[in-house]
Protein backbone atom coordinates (compact mmCIF):
# COMPACT_ATOMS: atom_id res chain seq x y z
CA UNK A 1 0.00 0.00 0.00
CA UNK A 2 2.70 2.35 0.89
CA UNK A 3 4.21 2.39 -2.71
CA UNK A 4 0.63 4.04 -3.81
CA UNK A 5 0.36 6.85 -1.00
CA UNK A 6 3.06 8.44 -2.49
CA UNK A 7 1.38 9.20 -6.07
CA UNK A 8 -2.13 9.31 -4.74
CA UNK A 9 -1.66 13.06 -4.42
CA UNK A 10 0.76 13.54 -7.57
CA UNK A 11 -1.87 11.60 -10.33
CA UNK A 12 -5.29 12.63 -11.23
CA UNK A 13 -7.91 10.29 -9.69
CA UNK A 14 -9.19 8.64 -12.97
CA UNK A 15 -5.65 7.46 -13.85
CA UNK A 16 -4.25 6.43 -10.35
CA UNK A 17 -7.04 4.46 -9.95
CA UNK A 18 -6.33 2.40 -13.44
CA UNK A 19 -2.74 2.40 -12.44
CA UNK A 20 -3.05 0.66 -9.33
CA UNK A 21 -5.65 -2.00 -10.87
CA UNK A 22 -3.52 -3.41 -13.40
CA UNK A 23 -1.04 -3.43 -11.22
CA UNK A 24 -2.28 -5.74 -8.42
CA UNK A 25 -0.49 -8.30 -7.87
CA UNK A 26 2.71 -7.11 -9.18
CA UNK A 27 5.94 -7.21 -7.02
CA UNK A 28 6.00 -4.00 -5.18
CA UNK A 29 9.60 -2.91 -6.90
CA UNK A 30 7.66 -3.35 -10.54
CA UNK A 31 4.66 -1.68 -9.51
CA UNK A 32 6.93 1.27 -8.15
CA UNK A 33 8.67 1.74 -11.53
CA UNK A 34 5.31 1.60 -13.34
CA UNK A 35 4.17 4.29 -11.15
CA UNK A 36 7.37 6.53 -11.95
CA UNK A 37 6.66 5.80 -15.65
CA UNK A 38 3.59 6.56 -15.55
CA UNK A 39 3.91 9.93 -13.58
CA UNK A 40 6.64 10.86 -15.65
CA UNK A 41 4.01 10.45 -19.16
CA UNK A 42 2.04 12.67 -16.70
CA UNK A 43 3.99 15.24 -16.66
CA UNK A 44 4.70 15.68 -20.32
CA UNK A 45 1.17 15.10 -21.01
CA UNK A 46 0.78 18.13 -19.03
CA UNK A 47 -0.31 21.45 -20.76
CA UNK A 48 2.91 23.98 -20.65
CA UNK A 49 3.36 27.08 -18.49
CA UNK A 50 2.60 29.93 -20.93
CA UNK A 51 0.59 27.63 -23.26
CA UNK A 52 -2.07 30.07 -24.71
CA UNK A 53 -4.83 27.65 -23.70
CA UNK A 54 -7.43 30.23 -24.12
CA UNK A 55 -6.78 30.88 -27.92
CA UNK A 56 -6.23 27.34 -28.70
CA UNK A 57 -10.10 26.35 -27.24
CA UNK A 58 -11.37 29.11 -29.04
CA UNK A 59 -10.03 27.61 -32.19
CA UNK A 60 -11.40 24.51 -31.42
CA UNK A 61 -14.72 25.31 -30.86
CA UNK A 62 -15.08 28.00 -33.91
CA UNK A 63 -14.21 25.61 -36.28
CA UNK A 64 -16.57 23.27 -35.94
CA UNK A 65 -18.67 25.94 -35.42
CA UNK A 66 -18.83 26.96 -39.31
CA UNK A 67 -20.15 23.71 -39.85
CA UNK A 68 -23.33 23.60 -37.74
CA UNK A 69 -26.91 24.34 -38.79
CA UNK A 70 -28.15 27.22 -38.38
CA UNK A 71 -31.84 26.22 -38.33
CA UNK A 72 -34.24 25.63 -35.12
CA UNK A 73 -36.01 21.80 -35.47
CA UNK A 74 -38.99 20.79 -34.18
CA UNK A 75 -39.53 17.99 -32.15
CA UNK A 76 -41.51 14.77 -33.54
CA UNK A 77 -44.66 13.89 -31.59
CA UNK A 78 -48.11 15.37 -30.76
CA UNK A 79 -47.69 18.64 -29.23
CA UNK A 80 -44.90 20.72 -31.73
CA UNK A 81 -42.07 22.09 -30.02
CA UNK A 82 -39.45 24.17 -30.82
CA UNK A 83 -35.45 23.18 -29.99
CA UNK A 84 -32.98 25.92 -30.57
CA UNK A 85 -30.04 23.54 -32.27
CA UNK A 86 -26.77 24.06 -33.70
CA UNK A 87 -24.67 27.96 -34.02
CA UNK A 88 -27.78 29.96 -32.17
CA UNK A 89 -27.79 28.12 -29.41
CA UNK A 90 -24.17 27.58 -28.46
CA UNK A 91 -23.64 31.59 -29.30
CA UNK A 92 -27.32 31.79 -26.98
CA UNK A 93 -25.30 29.58 -24.20
CA UNK A 94 -21.24 31.03 -24.70
CA UNK A 95 -22.76 34.78 -24.62
CA UNK A 96 -25.16 34.37 -21.45
CA UNK A 97 -28.17 35.60 -22.47
CA UNK A 98 -30.44 35.78 -19.93
CA UNK A 99 -33.66 35.07 -21.74
CA UNK A 100 -32.83 32.19 -23.96
CA UNK A 101 -35.02 31.06 -27.37
CA UNK A 102 -36.59 28.17 -26.08
CA UNK A 103 -36.49 27.19 -22.39
CA UNK A 104 -36.82 23.30 -21.78
CA UNK A 105 -37.03 20.74 -19.26
CA UNK A 106 -36.63 17.43 -18.46
CA UNK A 107 -38.56 16.43 -15.64
CA UNK A 108 -37.71 12.69 -14.27
CA UNK A 109 -39.82 11.12 -11.89
CA UNK A 110 -40.28 9.42 -9.02
CA UNK A 111 -40.81 5.25 -9.05
CA UNK A 112 -44.08 4.20 -9.74
CA UNK A 113 -44.58 7.67 -12.01
CA UNK A 114 -41.71 7.14 -13.56
CA UNK A 115 -43.08 3.46 -14.68
CA UNK A 116 -45.93 5.24 -16.31
CA UNK A 117 -48.44 5.33 -13.47
CA UNK A 118 -50.54 8.56 -13.88
CA UNK A 119 -48.54 10.07 -16.13
CA UNK A 120 -51.06 12.08 -18.48
CA UNK A 121 -52.77 13.43 -15.33
CA UNK A 122 -49.47 14.56 -13.56
CA UNK A 123 -48.06 16.07 -17.00
CA UNK A 124 -51.41 17.97 -17.25
CA UNK A 125 -50.73 19.30 -13.80
CA UNK A 126 -47.24 20.89 -14.27
CA UNK A 127 -48.80 22.35 -17.73
CA UNK A 128 -49.86 25.91 -16.55
CA UNK A 129 -53.73 26.06 -17.37
CA UNK A 130 -54.86 29.46 -18.35
CA UNK A 131 -58.80 30.32 -18.50
CA UNK A 132 -58.22 29.94 -22.62
CA UNK A 133 -57.60 26.04 -22.25
CA UNK A 134 -60.87 25.54 -20.51
CA UNK A 135 -63.44 27.54 -22.02
CA UNK A 136 -65.30 27.52 -25.41
CA UNK A 137 -66.53 30.71 -25.91
CA UNK A 138 -66.28 34.08 -24.69
CA UNK A 139 -68.45 36.86 -25.40
CA UNK A 140 -69.08 40.81 -24.69
CA UNK A 141 -72.19 42.22 -24.15
CA UNK A 142 -71.14 46.26 -24.24
CA UNK A 143 -74.80 47.83 -23.55
CA UNK A 144 -75.37 45.52 -20.11
CA UNK A 145 -71.16 45.27 -19.59
CA UNK A 146 -71.20 41.48 -19.32
CA UNK A 147 -69.17 39.10 -20.38
CA UNK A 148 -70.47 35.68 -21.36
CA UNK A 149 -67.71 32.66 -20.95
CA UNK A 150 -68.76 29.35 -21.51
CA UNK A 151 -67.17 26.44 -19.93
CA UNK A 152 -65.19 23.14 -21.96
CA UNK A 153 -66.62 20.92 -19.46
CA UNK A 154 -64.16 17.80 -20.74
CA UNK A 155 -61.19 19.93 -20.90
CA UNK A 156 -62.28 20.87 -17.33
CA UNK A 157 -62.63 16.94 -16.26
CA UNK A 158 -59.57 16.37 -17.87
CA UNK A 159 -57.46 18.83 -15.85
CA UNK A 160 -58.99 17.79 -12.98
CA UNK A 161 -60.66 21.52 -11.77
CA UNK A 162 -64.40 22.77 -11.08
CA UNK A 163 -66.44 25.79 -12.50
CA UNK A 164 -66.16 27.39 -8.84
CA UNK A 165 -62.37 26.84 -9.08
CA UNK A 166 -62.37 28.83 -12.49
CA UNK A 167 -64.51 31.16 -10.64
CA UNK A 168 -62.76 32.12 -7.73
CA UNK A 169 -59.25 32.04 -9.77
CA UNK A 170 -60.96 34.90 -11.71
CA UNK A 171 -62.92 36.72 -9.41
CA UNK A 172 -58.98 37.18 -7.89
CA UNK A 173 -57.30 38.21 -10.93
CA UNK A 174 -60.06 41.52 -11.61
CA UNK A 175 -61.21 44.30 -9.41
CA UNK A 176 -64.34 46.02 -9.74
CA UNK A 177 -66.08 42.85 -11.17
CA UNK A 178 -69.22 40.27 -10.09
CA UNK A 179 -68.93 37.01 -11.37
CA UNK A 180 -72.40 34.73 -10.88
CA UNK A 181 -72.47 30.87 -12.23
CA UNK A 182 -74.59 30.12 -14.97
CA UNK A 183 -76.00 26.30 -16.46
CA UNK A 184 -72.79 26.33 -18.85
CA UNK A 185 -70.37 28.51 -17.93
CA UNK A 186 -69.82 32.19 -16.22
CA UNK A 187 -71.45 35.51 -16.20
CA UNK A 188 -69.25 38.41 -15.21
CA UNK A 189 -70.53 42.07 -14.80
CA UNK A 190 -68.23 45.03 -14.47
CA UNK A 191 -69.56 47.42 -11.99
CA UNK A 192 -69.70 51.21 -12.66
CA UNK A 193 -71.06 53.59 -14.89
CA UNK A 194 -70.74 54.52 -18.78
CA UNK A 195 -67.41 55.07 -18.20
CA UNK A 196 -66.63 51.65 -17.66
CA UNK A 197 -67.56 50.50 -21.37
CA UNK A 198 -63.67 50.24 -22.29
CA UNK A 199 -62.94 47.95 -19.34
CA UNK A 200 -65.29 45.64 -21.15
CA UNK A 201 -63.02 45.01 -23.61
CA UNK A 202 -59.89 45.30 -21.72
CA UNK A 203 -61.31 42.38 -19.39
CA UNK A 204 -62.66 40.39 -22.49
CA UNK A 205 -59.39 39.86 -23.88
CA UNK A 206 -57.01 39.78 -20.35
CA UNK A 207 -59.21 37.29 -18.96
CA UNK A 208 -58.09 34.67 -21.51
CA UNK A 209 -54.41 34.62 -20.00
CA UNK A 210 -56.04 34.19 -16.14
CA UNK A 211 -53.78 31.97 -14.58
CA UNK A 212 -55.60 28.76 -13.04
CA UNK A 213 -53.47 26.02 -12.45
CA UNK A 214 -50.28 24.23 -12.80
CA UNK A 215 -46.71 25.58 -12.53
CA UNK A 216 -46.44 28.89 -14.13
CA UNK A 217 -44.01 29.30 -17.26
CA UNK A 218 -44.62 25.59 -18.34
CA UNK A 219 -45.80 25.95 -21.74
CA UNK A 220 -46.28 22.70 -23.72
CA UNK A 221 -45.34 19.33 -22.12
CA UNK A 222 -44.97 16.32 -23.90
CA UNK A 223 -44.71 12.45 -21.42
CA UNK A 224 -41.53 10.75 -23.59
CA UNK A 225 -40.46 6.84 -22.43
CA UNK A 226 -36.73 6.74 -22.42
CA UNK A 227 -34.88 4.19 -21.78
CA UNK A 228 -37.50 1.64 -19.46
CA UNK A 229 -39.00 4.80 -17.68
CA UNK A 230 -41.00 7.50 -18.42
CA UNK A 231 -39.85 11.81 -18.44
CA UNK A 232 -41.67 14.79 -19.14
CA UNK A 233 -40.08 16.91 -21.33
CA UNK A 234 -41.80 20.89 -21.23
CA UNK A 235 -41.28 23.69 -23.14
CA UNK A 236 -41.03 26.86 -20.65
CA UNK A 237 -39.54 25.72 -18.00
CA UNK A 238 -39.58 26.85 -13.96
CA UNK A 239 -36.69 24.89 -12.20
CA UNK A 240 -37.88 25.97 -8.24
CA UNK A 241 -41.41 25.35 -8.08
CA UNK A 242 -40.55 22.00 -10.08
CA UNK A 243 -38.34 20.84 -8.33
CA UNK A 244 -40.64 21.33 -5.14
CA UNK A 245 -43.41 18.93 -6.63
CA UNK A 246 -43.51 15.99 -4.56
CA UNK A 247 -43.70 13.06 -7.49
CA UNK A 248 -40.56 14.89 -9.04
CA UNK A 249 -37.36 13.38 -8.72
CA UNK A 250 -35.59 16.17 -7.75
CA UNK A 251 -32.22 14.93 -8.18
CA UNK A 252 -32.08 14.25 -11.90
CA UNK A 253 -34.75 17.09 -13.13
CA UNK A 254 -32.95 19.40 -15.40
CA UNK A 255 -33.53 22.84 -17.45
CA UNK A 256 -31.78 24.26 -20.14
CA UNK A 257 -32.20 27.72 -18.96
CA UNK A 258 -28.40 28.21 -17.53
CA UNK A 259 -29.06 31.41 -15.21
CA UNK A 260 -31.89 29.79 -13.50
CA UNK A 261 -29.82 26.75 -12.74
CA UNK A 262 -27.57 29.79 -11.29
CA UNK A 263 -30.19 30.45 -9.36
CA UNK A 264 -31.75 27.43 -7.96
CA UNK A 265 -28.64 25.55 -7.78
CA UNK A 266 -25.79 27.83 -7.48
CA UNK A 267 -23.01 28.39 -10.07
CA UNK A 268 -21.06 25.37 -9.93
CA UNK A 269 -24.28 23.76 -10.79
CA UNK A 270 -24.32 26.19 -13.90
CA UNK A 271 -20.72 25.61 -14.99
CA UNK A 272 -21.64 21.69 -15.19
CA UNK A 273 -25.08 23.02 -16.89
CA UNK A 274 -22.68 25.17 -19.35
CA UNK A 275 -20.26 22.19 -20.63
CA UNK A 276 -23.08 19.70 -20.75
CA UNK A 277 -25.32 21.74 -22.88
CA UNK A 278 -22.67 22.49 -24.79
CA UNK A 279 -21.25 19.09 -25.39
CA UNK A 280 -24.82 17.88 -26.35
CA UNK A 281 -25.15 20.50 -28.94
CA UNK A 282 -21.70 19.33 -30.31
CA UNK A 283 -22.29 15.90 -30.31
CA UNK A 284 -26.04 16.50 -31.84
CA UNK A 285 -24.29 17.96 -34.93
CA UNK A 286 -21.71 14.63 -35.06
CA UNK A 287 -18.80 16.75 -34.48
CA UNK A 288 -15.97 16.23 -31.87
CA UNK A 289 -14.47 18.62 -29.47
CA UNK A 290 -12.34 18.13 -26.58
CA UNK A 291 -13.90 18.28 -23.11
CA UNK A 292 -10.99 20.50 -21.67
CA UNK A 293 -11.83 23.41 -24.16
CA UNK A 294 -15.52 23.44 -22.99
CA UNK A 295 -13.89 23.33 -19.37
CA UNK A 296 -11.64 26.15 -19.79
CA UNK A 297 -14.63 27.75 -21.31
CA UNK A 298 -17.09 27.39 -18.74
CA UNK A 299 -15.11 27.92 -15.58
CA UNK A 300 -13.91 31.31 -17.43
CA UNK A 301 -17.95 31.96 -17.25
CA UNK A 302 -17.78 31.14 -13.97
CA UNK A 303 -14.81 32.54 -12.62
CA UNK A 304 -16.65 35.88 -10.60
CA UNK A 305 -19.84 33.80 -9.29
CA UNK A 306 -21.81 34.71 -11.40
CA UNK A 307 -22.40 33.99 -14.93
CA UNK A 308 -20.66 36.15 -17.49
CA UNK A 309 -20.68 35.44 -20.95
CA UNK A 310 -17.58 35.95 -23.68
CA UNK A 311 -19.31 39.28 -24.38
CA UNK A 312 -17.55 42.76 -24.29
CA UNK A 313 -20.60 43.24 -21.19
CA UNK A 314 -18.97 39.87 -19.72
CA UNK A 315 -16.10 38.32 -19.45
CA UNK A 316 -14.15 40.79 -21.76
CA UNK A 317 -15.09 43.88 -19.18
CA UNK A 318 -13.35 42.00 -16.20
CA UNK A 319 -10.50 42.86 -18.04
CA UNK A 320 -7.43 44.39 -16.25
CA UNK A 321 -5.90 45.80 -19.34
CA UNK A 322 -7.74 49.29 -21.03
CA UNK A 323 -5.89 48.65 -24.06
CA UNK A 324 -7.43 44.87 -24.22
CA UNK A 325 -11.06 46.11 -23.58
CA UNK A 326 -10.59 48.67 -26.35
CA UNK A 327 -9.69 45.98 -28.65
CA UNK A 328 -12.39 44.07 -28.42
CA UNK A 329 -15.38 46.24 -29.29
CA UNK A 330 -16.01 49.84 -29.01
CA UNK A 331 -12.67 50.68 -28.31
CA UNK A 332 -13.47 54.53 -28.28
CA UNK A 333 -16.12 54.26 -25.37
CA UNK A 334 -13.13 52.25 -23.24
CA UNK A 335 -10.73 54.98 -24.23
CA UNK A 336 -12.56 57.50 -22.89
CA UNK A 337 -13.94 56.13 -20.06
CA UNK A 338 -10.60 54.90 -19.02
CA UNK A 339 -9.51 58.42 -18.92
CA UNK A 340 -11.96 60.14 -17.48
CA UNK A 341 -11.01 58.08 -14.17
CA UNK A 342 -7.23 57.62 -14.78
CA UNK A 343 -6.90 53.96 -15.33
CA UNK A 344 -3.63 52.82 -15.52
CA UNK A 345 -2.57 50.12 -17.44
CA UNK A 346 -0.04 47.32 -16.34
CA UNK A 347 0.80 45.62 -20.11
CA UNK A 348 0.53 42.42 -18.12
CA UNK A 349 -1.22 40.64 -20.98
CA UNK A 350 -1.50 39.55 -24.50
CA UNK A 351 -3.45 42.43 -26.62
CA UNK A 352 -1.70 45.40 -25.66
CA UNK A 353 1.78 44.02 -25.64
CA UNK A 354 0.77 43.45 -29.49
CA UNK A 355 -0.68 46.98 -29.83
CA UNK A 356 3.50 48.23 -28.63
CA UNK A 357 5.15 46.32 -30.61
CA UNK A 358 6.73 43.89 -27.06
CA UNK A 359 7.21 40.48 -26.54
CA UNK A 360 4.56 39.36 -25.27
CA UNK A 361 4.17 37.10 -21.83
CA UNK A 362 3.00 33.96 -23.39
CA UNK A 363 4.77 30.70 -24.35
CA UNK A 364 8.75 31.54 -24.46
CA UNK A 365 8.16 35.20 -23.93
CA UNK A 366 6.91 34.30 -20.42
CA UNK A 367 9.91 34.32 -18.04
CA UNK A 368 12.36 37.18 -17.59
CA UNK A 369 15.93 36.50 -17.95
CA UNK A 370 17.85 37.41 -14.83
CA UNK A 371 21.21 38.25 -15.74
CA UNK A 372 24.28 38.02 -13.21
CA UNK A 373 26.63 40.36 -14.53
CA UNK A 374 30.26 39.52 -14.59
CA UNK A 375 32.93 41.80 -13.21
CA UNK B 1 -50.22 20.29 -5.80
CA UNK B 2 -48.70 19.12 -2.61
CA UNK B 3 -45.20 21.02 -2.07
CA UNK B 4 -41.77 19.89 -0.56
CA UNK B 5 -38.47 21.16 0.72
CA UNK B 6 -35.85 21.35 -2.00
CA UNK B 7 -32.72 19.02 -1.50
CA UNK B 8 -30.57 20.52 -4.18
CA UNK B 9 -27.43 19.13 -2.22
CA UNK B 10 -28.27 16.07 -4.02
CA UNK B 11 -28.58 17.17 -7.59
CA UNK B 12 -26.83 15.25 -10.52
CA UNK B 13 -25.14 18.81 -11.39
CA UNK B 14 -24.35 20.11 -7.82
CA UNK B 15 -20.60 18.87 -6.77
CA UNK B 16 -19.64 18.88 -3.10
CA UNK B 17 -18.89 22.15 -1.55
CA UNK B 18 -16.87 22.29 1.88
CA UNK B 19 -15.50 25.03 3.87
CA UNK B 20 -12.41 25.33 4.82
CA UNK B 21 -10.56 25.94 8.11
CA UNK B 22 -8.39 28.71 8.69
CA UNK B 23 -5.44 26.61 8.54
CA UNK B 24 -6.34 24.90 5.03
CA UNK B 25 -7.05 28.08 3.97
CA UNK B 26 -3.59 29.19 4.85
CA UNK B 27 -1.42 26.44 3.65
CA UNK B 28 -3.58 26.83 0.35
CA UNK B 29 -2.68 30.59 -0.35
CA UNK B 30 0.86 29.24 0.75
CA UNK B 31 1.15 26.22 -1.71
CA UNK B 32 0.14 28.09 -4.87
CA UNK B 33 1.60 31.18 -3.62
CA UNK B 34 -1.03 33.26 -4.25
CA UNK B 35 -3.61 36.01 -2.30
CA UNK B 36 -7.01 35.50 -1.68
CA UNK B 37 -8.49 37.82 -4.32
CA UNK B 38 -6.70 35.80 -6.79
CA UNK B 39 -8.97 32.59 -6.14
CA UNK B 40 -12.10 32.17 -8.14
CA UNK B 41 -15.42 33.93 -6.67
CA UNK B 42 -18.72 32.67 -5.19
CA UNK B 43 -21.50 34.89 -3.98
CA UNK B 44 -22.39 34.51 -0.01
CA UNK B 45 -26.04 34.03 -0.77
CA UNK B 46 -25.31 31.04 -3.26
CA UNK B 47 -27.80 28.34 -2.95
CA UNK B 48 -24.74 25.49 -2.77
CA UNK B 49 -23.59 27.38 0.35
CA UNK B 50 -26.29 28.55 2.42
CA UNK B 51 -26.39 25.70 4.19
CA UNK B 52 -22.44 25.69 5.21
CA UNK B 53 -23.07 29.06 7.05
CA UNK B 54 -19.88 31.07 5.46
CA UNK B 55 -18.82 34.63 6.04
CA UNK B 56 -16.83 36.67 3.13
CA UNK B 57 -13.40 36.05 2.91
CA UNK B 58 -13.64 32.20 3.82
CA UNK B 59 -12.74 29.95 0.96
CA UNK B 60 -14.96 26.84 -0.26
CA UNK B 61 -13.60 23.68 -1.41
CA UNK B 62 -15.03 22.30 -4.24
CA UNK B 63 -14.90 18.77 -5.32
CA UNK B 64 -16.29 17.88 -9.27
CA UNK B 65 -16.30 14.73 -11.04
CA UNK B 66 -14.20 15.18 -14.15
CA UNK B 67 -14.55 13.32 -16.85
CA UNK B 68 -10.64 13.65 -17.78
CA UNK B 69 -9.43 13.33 -14.16
CA UNK B 70 -12.05 11.60 -12.52
CA UNK B 71 -12.62 13.86 -9.31
CA UNK B 72 -10.48 17.36 -9.29
CA UNK B 73 -10.81 19.92 -6.10
CA UNK B 74 -11.56 23.46 -7.08
CA UNK B 75 -11.30 26.01 -4.37
CA UNK B 76 -13.35 29.46 -4.51
CA UNK B 77 -13.19 32.77 -1.92
CA UNK B 78 -16.90 34.18 -1.02
CA UNK B 79 -17.36 37.61 -1.62
CA UNK B 80 -20.35 39.50 -1.81
CA UNK B 81 -22.39 40.35 -4.26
Amino acid sequence: MGIYQEYKEKLPLSLFEEVKEKTKGMPASKAKKVLARVYKAYLNAKVEAGESVGLVAAESLGEPGTQMTLNTFHFAGVAEMNVTVGLPRIIEILDGRKEIKTPMMEIYLKNPYSKGKDIKRLALSIKETTLKDVITEVSANIAEKKIEVKFNKENMKEIGITSSHVISACGKAFKGISIKKTDDGMLIKIKGGEDKINEVYKIKERIKEVYIKGVKGIKQILPVKRGDEFIIITAGSNLNEVLGLKEVDETRTVSNDIYEIANVLGVEAARQAVINEVNKIIEAQGLNVDMRHIMLIADTMCFSGNIKGITRYGVVSEKASVLARASFETPIRHIINASLVGEVDKLSSIVENVMLNQPVPVGTGLPGLVVKVRK
Amino acid sequence: MPKKKIVIKKHVLMPKHVKLIEKEKKDLLERYKISLNELPKIIKNDSAIVSLNVKIGDVVKITRESPTAGEITYYRVVVNG
